[in-house]
């Protein structure tokens, strides 16, 4: 049977990258039969009613979820195709209370135009009572109109289609997590929308383990928590996964939705210098790095221990009082990238996914490349757009060995990185945000055109 | 920190990573609470493939548990059996080191466990 989709009108790009992972959470085939990004309707192909259910349950870019009864450029194609498709279906329905709605997309109908598009289905032999609240069934209406549709006064939608409504996506779950009303977060706490897109983008599910390396305030943890997976975190900071404590912490922020049960652990250490085993526990990966654009990024460890002996003098003394915080030195945004795959490629089980953040300037020349790694193939790339520049998350999936390049394998273990110096040299993001994203080469030929 | 959380840790320093010494981490001076959390049997039976036995029986040892049996349980065994359930539920899940030490049998490095958060930072010495 196939099956309409109304998503929401925000975060185009991640819309089908979650649909088709619930779909791989749920364990199901799932054809998608027509969609593309100028509509917030999609056409799909499932095996069941039941599988519409749990499919759109769990999706937060998604509205509903409707029988698909027919899809038309005109409204006579629509209703040719409903009595074609589904008058198998109308005896079903013939004493239900049922109602008719319209949702139109970018356009709006005059009361007297909704009434005659209703009353254009009156061949449906439905004699139920119509109830405008709770009724038994609803049908909608769909219509895709054109861009600025009312201003340019267009007689007629692009495409109209008709569906009997089944279920409610996990949409309100947003306002559940919203950050304005959790006890602890900070600046950079990804939102709740986004956390959730990101944990069902990764595929967290129930008996699973997920692992956010920069766990922050919790924000992903809590995610995979709500889709029932056991959620572990670490930061190189242990503030702020301590916070003021109670409530104010990020295992308070467990406690205030009652998802303490998933909580798995949380602990301090740093990336490049991790204690998590190099073994394949996990299923899943998740994270935000830090851009790195208040401060440079920093890994553990003194920049030049021949220049600063004193710092490892003093680390040697003071480093087992409870509140040490060791030196760090500037780390590359993109070595680190290349340290989280490989840490995924050691750690993940087969085909267990790591989505991450990046940012990137909206400028083809700046543009970062996705990171690769012969173990792990890109799922999928889903943008966020602001004004001056993008973010994206990044979705691999880890491969099983026997899917491996081997010969890629063995060269990337023979390449050596290359290490920078300063924090800007060491991070292409970091230095166009500080230069206003203007192209490095305007950048360098003002500095030479300065007067000396 | 969990007992499941120790069975996949290891000591931080690189150089400890290839020597059998520094796994798994001794818990010292172990302050330890017994959490209420909710048999999840599908949970655990996906975890058992991801659990060293061996390590898992020295830290159950170490923290005073009875000795666990030489063979993990198979999931069907675990599947038909409740009390062997609920005994790794317990060990695993529901056993938190709340304060104390994790020593590394390797470099003898010792990682403070404070409120139930570890701390595998190190410093520059051995980084
Ligand atoms: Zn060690």
């Amino acid at each position: 049977m196939e099956y309409l989709i109304r998503f929401s009108q925000s975060h185009e790009t991640f819309r089908v990258a979650e649909i088709q992972a619930l779909a791989i959470v749920a364990g199901f085939n799932m054809e998608i039969i027509h969609y593309d990004a100028e509509s917030p309707f999609c056409v799909v192909r499932l095996p069941s009613e039941e599988a519409a259910r749990t499919l759109i349950k769990r999706s937060i870019i998604a509205q509903s979820i409707h029988e698909h009864w027919g899809t038309g450029g005109t409204f006579d194609e629509l209703h040719a195709e409903v009595k074609k498709k589904t008058s198998e279906l109308w005896p079903k329905y013939k004493t239900a209370s049922f109602k008719i709605s319209l949702d139109n997309y970018q356009g709006t109908r005059p009361n007297k135009q909704r009434v005659a598009l209703f009353n254009s289905f009156s061949y449906l032999p439905f004699s139920g009572e119509i109830k405008m609240k709770d009724p038994d069934e609803e049908f909608t209406i769909f219509e895709q109109w054109d861009f600025k549709a009312v201003e340019r006064n267009l007689p007629a939608p692009l495409k109209v289609h008709f569906g009997r409504y089944i279920a409610p996506s996990g949409r309100d779950l947003c306002l559940k997590f919203d950050l304005k009303k959790r006890g602890y977060i900070s600046t950079t706490s990804m939102d709740s929308e986004l956390a959730l897109i990101t944990a069902n983008i990764a595929l967290a599910a129930p008996g699973k383990l997920f692992y956010d390396p920069f766990v922050g305030t919790g924000s992903f943890p809590i995610a995979c928590a709500q889709w029932g997976a056991l959620a572990f975190g670490s930061d190189i900071d242990g503030r702020s996964i301590r916070g003021e404590g109670k409530k104010k912490s990020l295992k308070g922020n467990f406690e205030q939705y009652g998802l303490q049960q998933m909580l798995g652990d949380m602990f301090v250490c740093d990336l490049t210098n991790s204690p998590v085993r190099r073994r394949r526990i996990l299923d899943g990966i998740l994270c935000d790095p830090p851009y790195g654009v208040r401060e440079g990024l920093k890994v553990l460890g003194c920049r030049d221990p021949e220049k600063e002996p004193w710092v490892v003098e003093k680390g040697k003394l003071i480093y087992k009082e409870p509140d040490f915080i060791p030196p760090k030195k500037p780390y590359s945004f993109l070595a680190m990238l290349d340290d989280i795959l490989q840490f995924a490629t050691d750690t993940l089980v087969d085909n267990g996914r790591l989505s991450f953040w990046m940012p990137t300037a909206n400028d083809e020349q700046q543009e970062m490349g996705v990171p690769t790694h012969p173990c792990m193939e890109n799922v999928v790339v889903c943008t966020q757009v602001f004004n001056k520049w993008t973010r994206r998350l990044i979705t691999y999936r880890r491969l099983p060995d026997s899917e491996v390049d081997s010969e890629a394998l063995a060269q990337k273990r023979s390449h050596v990185p290359t290490n920078g110096v300063t924090a800007d040299e060491l991070n292409p993001f970091r230095r166009h945000y500080f230069n206003g994203f203007r192209a490095q080469a305007a950048v360098d030929s003002a500095i030479e055109a300065a007067p000396k | 920190m969990k007992i499941l959380s120790l069975n996949f840790l290891t000591c931080a320093v690189k150089a400890c990573k290839s020597s059998s010494a520094s796994y798994p981490l001794h818990p010292k001076d172990a302050e330890l609470v017994q959490d209420d959390i909710e048999l999840n049997p599908q949970l655990l039976v996906n975890l058992m493939p991801r659990i060293d036995w061996s390590a898992l029986s020295t830290t159950a040892t170490e923290l005073g548990f009875p000795a666990l049996p030489a063979q993990p349980p198979t999931p069907e065994e675990l599947e038909a059996d409740e009390q062997k359930l609920k005994d790794l539920h317990n060990l695993l899940m529901q056993t938190q080191i709340m304060e104390g030490k994790l020593v590394c049998g390797n470099c003898g490095h010792e990682y403070a466990v404070r409120e139930g958060i570890a701390n595998f930072l190190l410093p520059s010495h051995l980084v």
